[in-house]
């Protein structure tokens, strides 16, 4: 009775096997409606968000060049000011063209100021074109960075946020997935086909695809949002620091993947999923807080591009601040791929070793004894 | 054929395998009984490399059983489950996949087994919108899509309405008649009865009896017998008076009679069929044997 099938069979290679469920995890998980919609939003979101700035920064405000009506001599002094200057004869026909909404404002000479000029309005006061117009005095600063510090900031919080966005999405994916199989038991029918190790090879790999595609798609729209809107130049300097964004995350999800499953399988139901794998999720959170906390302070930042944890975040903040050299990186890359082994040696013997316990949460300790 | 030999296996002090050696041969049923933390299901893991065993060895046609092996038997699992939100016929197609069947083989496979166990229309819907009759019958189709080699079921009728018992009883019989090794275990002792050629039965981690069920059967029956005679004047009266017997029911023709040896219990038949012969009146025998237990019987004796 060994030959009759025989032509049906061919045994399974580790790595087709990994692969097989590596697509069911990311077929699963695109099947859910709630996932698609999610995703969705979320991309929409960072589009309107990089649009909203571009068109924003571009142009002060809403709409198109504002259109300006001055008097005579006036009207040469805000030329090449980005405004659509008319010409008009005098304040009275300035008055009109602004009250019948022909232009935003005008310009007149004179005023009780020792700018000697009037701007008149419908009824707002033209901010952008008052401070244009405006007399100040002038600024040096000292010690000047090439970047925008504020802009700085905002880039600090989308690495931070999109970090931790992904990570804890993919990662509670993983750890559920892990605890179905144990509550349903299908874990039992997988194991007598493939080793534990494969399993969890292949969770991790589908789980890690698909974190790798949302970030790798908000990477994407988010270059594309910025050459639609110009900030071509903001690209060019955000391009290295995204490149290494994707990589670094991919490491570290792969990471955090493996604490994420293994913590998970310690627990035999989802009601005690957060609880098992909330030391993960403090991993996850503390770059996050670091990065808005610490993000014009170099030394901790130098220090959070190397800690595995926080290198995703932390290495693309200084590539895009410029203190990073190009080898710094590489290294960090490797510090990860480092930890990935010895996380993998741990969170293997542990998944192994617990995931057919079902019942009272099996200690981290008791699972690295009994360990084969 | 596969065999279990020495097989222990400790969690932490406690000893739930003792020295377990058995067989389970090809082309017979084989029935693995025992009482609740007896050690049945460890066994199975372990026979399933689910479970590593801490001594002793399990071996296939003589040979260890490599983790291929293990890949092509059928395996199901005393706690069942399948994944709740995958479609049926998918998931049994990943299961047959991860069997080692190509995509299409498993497809295949898994139509003809939906149609077999009547769950075609349902192919298409989400396992835990099945009723539990059905997924009862999907997670057969689980130990079976990539058409095993040898089959290792964990009760597989616990829960089953008589319908889907009848379905699975034909499946097991179809492959033991193929010639595959078949291991299930059951608390339904009369199924086991019904069904296997051999039975194995375990108690605190101890193999308690093996063999054949008519081996079985015949060790553990006493010396007690039964006659039936047959005729108008039919009476078994005169069993009494048998030398060397003891006469423990009476009911007009038939007797039921301990005997001190088999010579004693032969001459109650000579007498019987002499009687008859003899003609004085017109009675025969209709039945004569050794009382056999039932497995019921045979199980109360070992366990205690």
């Amino acid at each position: 009775m060994t030959t009759q099938h025989e032509t049906a069979h061919r045994p399974i290679g580790v790595p087709q096997a990994a692969w097989l469920v590596a697509e069911r995890e990311i077929t699963t998980k695109l099947r859910s409606k709630a996932f698609v919609i999610s995703t969705a939003v979320l991309l929409l979101f960072v589009l309107g968000s990089v649009l909203f700035g571009g068109i924003v920064s571009q142009s002060g405000g809403f709409g198109s060049t504002p259109t300006v009506a001055a008097v005579g001599s006036v009207a040469s002094s805000l030329d090449g000011s980005g405004y659509e200057v008319t010409t008009v004869e005098d304040r009275a026909a300035a008055e009109k063209l602004v009250l019948d909404g022909e232009v935003d404002a005008a310009v007149v000479p004179g005023g009780d100021t020792p700018v000697d000029l009037t701007v008149l309005a419908k009824d707002e006061a033209p901010m952008g074109l008052v401070q244009g117009l405006s007399a100040s005095p002038t600024v040096e600063l000292l010690a000047p960075t090439t970047e925008n510090p504020f802009l700085a900031y905002i880039i600090a919080i989308a690495f931070g946020v999109v970090f931790m966005m992904s990570a804890i999405t993919f990662g509670s994916t993983i750890a559920q997935s892990v605890v179905e199989e144990k509550q349903t038991r299908i874990v039992e029918i997988l194991l007598a086909t493939v080793s534990a190790r494969t399993i969890l090879a292949g969770k991790i790999l589908g789980n890690s695809l698909l974190a790798l595609g949302q970030v790798v798609a908000i990477a994407a729209l988010s270059s594309v949002g910025m050459l639609i809107t110009g900030q071509d130049l903001l690209l060019g300097e955000l391009g290295t620091a995204l490149i290494w964004f994707a990589i670094l995350f991919a490491l570290g999800f792969v990471l955090l993947a493996a604490l994420y499953a293994s913590l998970a399988a310690l627990v035999s139901r989802q009601e005690d999923v957060p609880s098992a794998t909330s030391p993960v999720m403090w991993l996850v959170m503390i770059p996050y807080i670091a990065i808005i906390v610490f993000n014009s302070n170099p030394q901790v930042l130098a220090l959070m591009s190397y800690i595995p944890f926080s290198a995703p975040v932390g290495m693309p903040m200084r590539l895009y601040l410029g203190t990073a050299a190009w080898w710094e990186p590489v290294l960090s890359a490797v510090v990860l791929l480092a930890s990935i082994a010895v996380v993998w040696w741990l969170g293997a013997r542990i998944y192994s070793a617990s995931v057919l316990r079902t019942g009272a949460r099996v200690k981290i300790k008791e699972a690295m004894a009994s360990a084969e | 054929m596969i065999e279990v030999n020495g097989v222990t296996r400790q969690f932490g002090d406690r000893l739930v395998l003792d020295d377990v050696t058995f067989e389970v041969a090809g082309g017979r049923m084989t029935g693995f009984v025992g009482g609740n933390g007896a050690g049945k299901t460890t066994t199975m893991r372990i026979i399933l490399g689910v479970l590593a065993a801490n001594g002793g060895t399990v071996t296939l046609d003589g040979r260890p059983i490599t983790s291929a092996d293990r890949a092509r038997f059928g395996y199901m699992p005393e706690e069942r489950g399948l994944y709740p939100k995958m479609k049926v016929a998918e998931q049994l197609t990943y299961l047959g996949r991860l069997h080692g069947l190509s995509t299409a083989a498993a497809r295949a496979e898994v139509d003809a087994l939906l149609e077999r166990l009547g769950l075609s229309e349902r192919a298409n819907d989400t396992l835990e919108s099945l009723s539990l009759g059905n997924q009862q019958r999907a997670q057969i189709a689980a130990a079976l899509v990539h058409r095993p080699v040898a089959l290792v079921l964990d009760e597989p009728f616990s829960g089953l309405d008589p319908m889907a018992v009848e379905v699975v009883l034909g499946v097991l019989r179809d492959y033991a008649a193929q010639g595959a090794p078949v291991l299930f275990s059951s608390h339904q002792l009369d199924i086991v009865e019904r069904l296997c050629d051999d039975i194995v039965v375990i108690g605190g981690g101890r193999i308690l009896a093996a063999g054949s069920r008519e081996r079985l059967r015949a060790e553990h029956s006493g010396l007690e017998f039964e006659i039936e005679l047959a005729g108008a004047t039919a009476d078994a009266g005169w069993v009494r008076d048998q030398p060397g017997v003891t006469l423990t029911h009476l009911d007009g023709g038939f007797a039921r009679f301990e005997a001190e040896s088999d010579e004693a219990a032969q001459a109650v038949l000579a007498r019987a069929v002499a009687g008859g012969a003899a003609g004085s009146s017109p009675m025969h025998v209709q039945r004569f044997g050794r009382l056999t237990p039932t497995l019921a019987q045979i199980f109360k004796e070992v366990v205690q």
